[in-house]
């Protein structure tokens, strides 16, 4: 089977959603008192420092960013194979009545995003809590919505989106790989391939 | 060993552990990072020999985390619901058994503990059988500690789940080499280069066995020293330098790690008398300021004040005999969710 990629995002793109999904936070919250970002690693972390930095720009106000490591809250942890490392959860601050505004990349099954909630439940009790990401792919398994999108791409399920940032890949754009061979593993999936233990 | 992994964009590919963590060149431009795969190489934790620098680390990096949790108002996460640990506690301990407690419900796994004094061991049940009983109620990690060298070995014949060794005999202290290093890699960064002293009762220390092993994979230099007594023939082979005399012995350190006169595996009259041990080999402030202002002071516990060490060196600024005792409880959160994630790795029946 042959692999396409088709480019549908580069850095300029990138940069405008991200400036456009600061100002719908501001416009949603009227203003950006008692707001948080908290972008979910890896890649949201960098996107909730360019959110905060685009809103600095229109409302001169400097939000709070934090980082969330959600691999302790994952779902799949006694079924997958593939275990990240795990990261430093760093938020420095009370979110207790706070507007949390969570951020990621790639919205797709809802699950990261569920983790993410529990995570922060962990931590305190938000007012609110609202979510953004750059890409939603859709295929939701659990009853999750985004509250601001960058763009929306609709995609089959054998299709990966590969959304690539600066600060950790050196290069902004978001791919789509179509027709590929490469499978995420997932639960329930056939899981013991070349391991000669 | 091949293990496959999955890169974060679900690239799957073969890769030997060796090459793990390393970038993948994408066909088009910039290479991205791959995703670590957090796993460890073994099934169990007997020990520290032969445990791949890779392994090491990785628990030293999970550890991190987990140090971060335990400043929360709410010190738990859920990862290990559902799963059950026994901890068989074959010989006293506090600080050990308290802190694989804490680590397992902090990970929010059911716990149950089991020491030798209230239990059928009185009765003479054997190890193997007392093993096949508490498995036969479903659980799936065993956490022990047994003054038998290799029991926790042994446990891995007899039964399918999860063993950590929590100290056996004269052998290892894994989770306690693990704690000591975390402690001297906070401080120091990386260890490569680094000397570390281990100073008392070589002979019969498992800690001593676990540091050594643990920080000679990662390239630090160990120096044993104590009373030729308590000095095991043919240590050197471990690759540590051997030290009688404990002045000569501090000269360049950068930690010191002092052990316990263990009065009660001194079967034999192997010390003349614990006076003049502590002339000899007993850290004091004297000796600590000839070694230096930015050495660090670790004992694992429990302390004999006024033997081994003075208390004005073990309550001083350069001890991080504290932090230890924390750093073991994230050390051993750390170790509990390595082994127990992942696959099939779990014995669910």
């Amino acid at each position: 089977m042959s692999v396409s990629r088709q480019k549908v995002m580069d850095a300029a793109t990138v940069r405008r959603a991200i400036t456009r999904i600061g100002h719908e936070i501001l416009e949603r919250n009227g203003g950006a008192r008692d707001l948080i970002l908290i972008g979910i690693k890896s890649r949201g972390a960098p996107l909730a420092d360019r959110i905060a930095a685009a809103i600095e720009q229109v409302e001169k106000v400097k939000l709070p960013v934090g980082y969330l490591d959600i691999t302790f809250y994952r779902d799949d942890f006694q079924t997958a194979f593939d275990q990240p490392v795990v990261q430093r959860t760093e938020i420095l601050f009370d979110i207790t009545g706070k507007t949390v505004v969570l951020v990621d990349d790639v919205l797709y099954t809802g699950r990261t995003i569920r983790s993410a909630l529990d995570a922060l439940t962990d931590l305190g009790r938000p007012r609110a809590i609202q979510l953004a990401v750059l890409i939603d792919r859709g295929h939701r398994e659990l009853p999750i919505r985004a509250d601001f999108v960058g763009k929306n791409i609709p995609t089959t399920a054998n299709e990966q989106v590969d959304v690539r940032l600066k600060e950790i890949d050196k290069t902004d754009s978001v791919v789509i790989e179509r027709g590929s061979t490469r499978k995420k593993l997932r639960e329930g999936d056939s899981a013991v391939i070349d391991m000669d233990l | 060993m091949r293990l496959l992994i999955w890169t974060y964009n679900g690239t799957s590919q073969a890769k030997t552990r060796k090459t793990m963590g390393t970038t993948v060149k994408a066909k088009d431009g910039a290479p991205r990072k791959a995703r670590r795969a957090a796993q460890l190489s073994s099934r169990h934790l007997l020990g520290l020999e032969g445990m791949p620098a890779e392994d090491i680390q990785l628990i030293l990096e999970t550890a991190v985390p987990f140090k971060e949790i335990l400043e929360r108002p709410i010190k738990k996460v859920p990862p290990l619901r559902g799963m059950t640990v026994v901890n068989l506690f074959y010989e006293p301990s506090t600080r050990t058994r308290i802190s694989f407690e804490l680590a397992e419900k902090r990970l929010s796994a059911d716990v149950v503990s089991f020491t030798t004094s209230s239990s059928s061991v009185q009765k003479g049940e054997t190890l193997k059988d007392t093993i096949k009983n508490i498995e036969a109620m479903k659980t799936d990690v065993v956490v022990i500690r047994h003054s038998f060298p290799g029991a926790a070995h042994y446990l891995t014949t007899c039964c399918s789940s999860i063993v950590i060794n929590a100290g056996d005999g004269a052998h290892e202290h894994p989770t306690q080499g693990l704690l000591d290093i975390y402690t001297l890699w906070e401080k120091f960064g990386s260890l490569k280069g680094r000397t570390i002293l281990i100073v008392g009762d070589i002979a019969h220390s498992r800690v001593a066995r676990s540091n050594i092993f643990g920080l000679v994979t990662l390239g630090a230099t160990v120096r044993v020293c104590g009373p030729p007594t308590l000095i095991p023939v043919d240590v050197d082979k471990l690759g540590v330098e051997v030290f009688y005399d404990l002045d000569q012995a501090l000269a360049g350190v950068d930690a010191i790690n002092v052990l316990r006169i263990q009065k009660e595996r001194q079967s034999g009259a192997l010390l003349p008398s614990l006076r003049e041990y502590t002339l000899l080999f007993g850290l004091n402030r004297e000796r600590l300021r000839r070694a230096g202002p930015d050495v660090v002071v670790m004992h694992p516990g429990p302390m004999n004040r006024g033997v081994e060490i003075t208390p004005e060196v073990a309550d001083g600024p350069q001890s991080v005999i504290l932090s230890q005792v924390t750093n073991g409880l994230a050390v051993r959160m750390a170790v509990l969710y390595l082994l127990c994630g992942g696959g099939k790795k779990v014995n669910r029946r």
